[in-house]
């Protein structure tokens, strides 16, 4: 008896002091807040904002690794400013409202300069009230569905006409004109698709097939033989996670292979093809705008640093890259500023060129993407892809379509 | 039997000190919070309130429930359908335009008006609760099989709400409110008239509950939980009390989600899922099944735990959130207010230790 109370009661102290420690460290950070934007005479801090935990955590923790990578190296490179950038990293845990939580967190608590982060659509919708209300500035790192430009977001992945827009109009001079269209049940998926269809009719497409599945999911006998009744040329895969894994293992095990038809990935970069496995995907195409191969010198210095710094094993890809040269940029355009303050950062920021390892990018003032070229690459055995076809100049990022007749109407119902 | 009686109105006399001491610090709570840290407790006195209604049905009726998630998400839903409507001016929300919707759909229309909304986030839970309720306690479904029915409400609501999109918002959800009744949410000033709202929703549900579980009801609802049959035959139909309790504890959730959602300024299916739903047994198991109390505490500790802990080390926080619930199961099973009398016991025989002798007396206080 003495001796079970006893313990319970030290327990019971260690998980008290436990609790009131996660409290006092959150107070400790809220008293702490200087007038002077969080940054202290010699350092500037950032947020780092992504999904540590959970399901999206396999592709963002990669994004995060090389954002540090950056900031290391501008850190050793002198800092911005002078000073030195402190980045304060929080985990989304692949759950939309704490993405709005630790948003809040970084730009009210530690007042950050800035924010790098989110993956998912849901986890920038989720932010995007938190910084438009505060005035904060956040870097979103991955390809999407276009239809957004908000004053307080930079996008440094790909819109819609830098990824699918120009991938359809390749695949149907050199694939064929008969699409099927297959992607996982949310937004991104239905509005690419949606952009596809309209594409698809403009540009003397047919499409045979659209089918959806709910994120995780893995039967797809059901799909692949309606892939085969309706003998498509082209499969356009939206599909996320873990589904590519199921779809291309049953593809292969129902005897389809790259001759009878070509299926073209958005969401399958290097890092997926390690996860899915090479032997599979040989021959498959994808649309990015960086791969690991991109021969300038400057992606040669970053594959190497990189794999320097997280190991051998480790492989580059599209939205790693985009989140290591949103660092860049937002050093770039804080040099250029002479501040840290968000509207100041926002004007400077148009037009910011910068070397980086997918080549030459600029910012579009107007709707703060980055002009990009577009790549269309092919699996190859190592898990490397080959580029089949390059945009010859960065694409400028046009996320409402404006520029392409056959899309009006699309973003505005 | 004069002791005891003492005892008991010195107990009465702390507990309303220290209750009437937990709500000025609470009322008082903006004078010293930060912004971030205010809004971050609302969010937690938002989920004690859940919480408290948890405790209804579990502690007291024994119906365990791994499906309030559910009832928190539609109040939540509710709320967040009037606040769309509300910024968006009568407009289309976004995410209808993305899924190809032209028109709104008919049962949004009515959310427009927070006549509407508002008590819509209490009763649709209740209904849904009911109707649940009845065809499962009619039919003498209880134990684990109603939990896994639950559960299984848990799944159809979430799946519906995922695949219709154009309805719900699919897996974002719905975020991007702007104003309440024409105060914008941004303004600290409407924070803390909110904070405020919240307080009183929790004291004014605490006290129902106590009521309720006070009273000559509470006491049946005992019977129930104890002895289903017994009460049964005694003339109480256990019936109408699970059902009452039910619904009453999903209208609490509703009221919950409502408030949730204006501190949180979103609402996902994530957050009515399997995980939440289980999350909320876990605070009142904490904190201490059976004591309203003990809800609140467990649903503001685990979570101050957990935005702390998952601040201080990003990489490594679920590890000490599992530890914590291990640790608490293990030693603590009847939770952190069900396991005070034992420590003060301990406490108490500790203290006396030093000064008594005898080993008689020291039984005698290990007893009492």
């Amino acid at each position: 008896m003495k001796k079970s109370l006893g313990s319970s009661m030290m327990l019971m102290i260690v998980v008290l002091s436990m609790v009131i420690a996660g409290c006092s460290s959150n107070k400790e950070s809220g008293s702490s807040s200087s007038p002077s934007e969080g940054s202290t005479e010699d350092t500037i801090k950032v947020g780092i904002l992504h999904s540590l935990s959970g399901t999206m955590a396999i592709s963002e923790v990669s994004v995060k690794d090389s954002e540090l990578l950056a900031i290391e190296e501008i850190n050793a490179a002198g800092g911005v400013l002078g000073k030195k950038i402190v980045p304060v990293v929080e985990d989304g845990a692949s759950d939309w409202p704490t993405f709005a939580e630790k948003a809040k967190k970084l730009l009210q608590q530690d007042k950050v300069a800035t924010v790098f982060g989110g993956w998912t659509s849901s986890s920038r919708k989720a932010m995007l009230p938190v910084f438009e209300e505060l005035n904060g500035l956040l870097w979103y790192p991955v390809q999407y569905e276009g239809l957004e430009s908000s004053p307080n977001i930079f996008y440094t992945g790909a819109t819609t006409n830098q990824q699918i827009v120009p991938s359809v109009t390749w695949l149907l001079e050199n694939r064929g004109k008969k699409f099927f269209l297959l992607g996982s049940d949310y937004v991104f998926p239905q509005t690419a698709n949606k952009i596809i269809k309209a594409q698809l009719a403009a540009e003397g497409g047919e499409l045979v097939g659209e089918e959806y599945t709910p994120l995780g999911y893995t039967d797809y006998s059901t799909v692949i033989s309606k892939i085969k009744a309706a003998k498509p040329d082209v499969v356009y895969n939206t599909l996320n996670g873990d589904s590519n894994v199921a779809f291309f293992k049953q593809l292969k095990d129902a005897g389809i292979t790259t001759s009878d038809l070509t299926t073209l990935s958005v969401s399958v970069a290097e890092e997926e093809i390690r996860g899915i496995g090479t032997d599979v995907l040989v021959g498959h195409l994808a649309a990015w705008n960086y791969y690991q191969t991109t021969d300038t010198p400057a992606n040669k210095k970053f594959v190497e640093a990189y794999k320097a710094k997280y190991g051998a094993d480790r492989v580059t890809a599209d939205p790693i890259e985009a989140g290591y040269i949103a660092v860049y940029l937002w050093a770039a355009a804080v040099e250029k500023a002479g501040s840290t303050d968000v509207d100041k950062v926002r004007e400077a920021a148009k037009g910011i060129e910068f070397d980086a390892p997918e080549g030459k990018v600029t910012i579009d003032g107007e709707t703060q993407h980055i002009y990009k070229k577009v790549l269309i690459g092919e699996v190859q055995a190592d898990g490397m892809f080959k580029e089949l076809y390059s945009t010859p100049e960065p694409v400028k990022p046009d996320p409402y379509l404006k520029g392409y007749a056959w899309a009006k109407g699309l973003s505005n119902g | 039997m004069l002791k005891s009686m003492t005892l008991s109105l010195q107990k009465k006399a702390w507990l309303s000190v220290g209750s009437s001491a937990a709500v000025i610090l609470l009322l008082s709570a903006p004078l010293f919070l930060s912004d971030f840290n205010l809004n971050l407790l609302a969010k937690f006195l938002a989920f004690a309130i859940v919480a408290i209604g948890l405790d209804l049905i579990w502690g007291y009726t024994g119906i365990l429930s791994l499906g309030h998630g559910v009832f928190f998400g539609l109040g939540a839903y509710c709320m967040a359908m009037y606040l769309k409507l509300e910024s968006t001016g009568g407009k289309l929300p976004d995410f209808m335009n993305w899924s190809g919707l032209s028109q709104l759909p008919a049962f949004w229309k009515p959310f427009q008006y927070a006549a509407f909304a508002i008590p819509a986030g209490i009763i649709v839970p209740m209904v849904v609760a009911l109707i649940l309720g009845y065809f499962t306690f009619r039919n003498r479904i209880r134990g684990v099989y109603f939990t896994i029915l639950t559960q299984a409400l848990v799944i159809i609501t979430t799946t519906l709400f995922i695949g219709q999109q154009k309805f719900t918002g699919g897996t974002n959800g719905v975020t991007g409110f702007k104003t309440l009744f024409g105060f914008a949410l941004k303004e600290p000033s409407t924070k803390v008239v909110l904070y405020l709202v919240t307080v009183a929703a929790l004291v004014g549900v605490y006290l129902v509950c106590r009521y309720l579980v006070r009273s000559r009801t509470g006491k049946v609802l005992a019977a129930v939980r104890d002895a289903e049959n017994r009460a049964r035959f005694i003339g109480y139909d256990p019936v109408k009390y699970q059902l009452f309790v039910f619904s009453l504890s999903a209208g609490i959730a509703g009221l919950a989600g409502m408030l949730f959602v204006l501190h949180v300024g979103i609402i996902s299916p994530t957050s009515m899922g399997i995980v939440p739903s289980i999350e909320i047994v876990l605070w009142v198991a904490l904190g201490g099944r059976g004591t309203l109390i003990g809800a609140i505490i467990g649903a503001i500790a685990v979570n101050a735990a957990k935005s702390g802990l998952s601040s201080a080390f990003p990489d490594m926080w679920l590890f000490f959130m599992g530890a914590l619930f291990v640790v608490v199961v293990v030693f603590m099973p009847k939770g952190i207010v069900g396991s005070l009398p034992q420590i003060i016991a301990w406490v108490r025989y500790k203290l006396r230790r030093t000064n008594v002798t005898t080993t008689q007396n020291l039984i005698e206080e290990a007893k009492s």
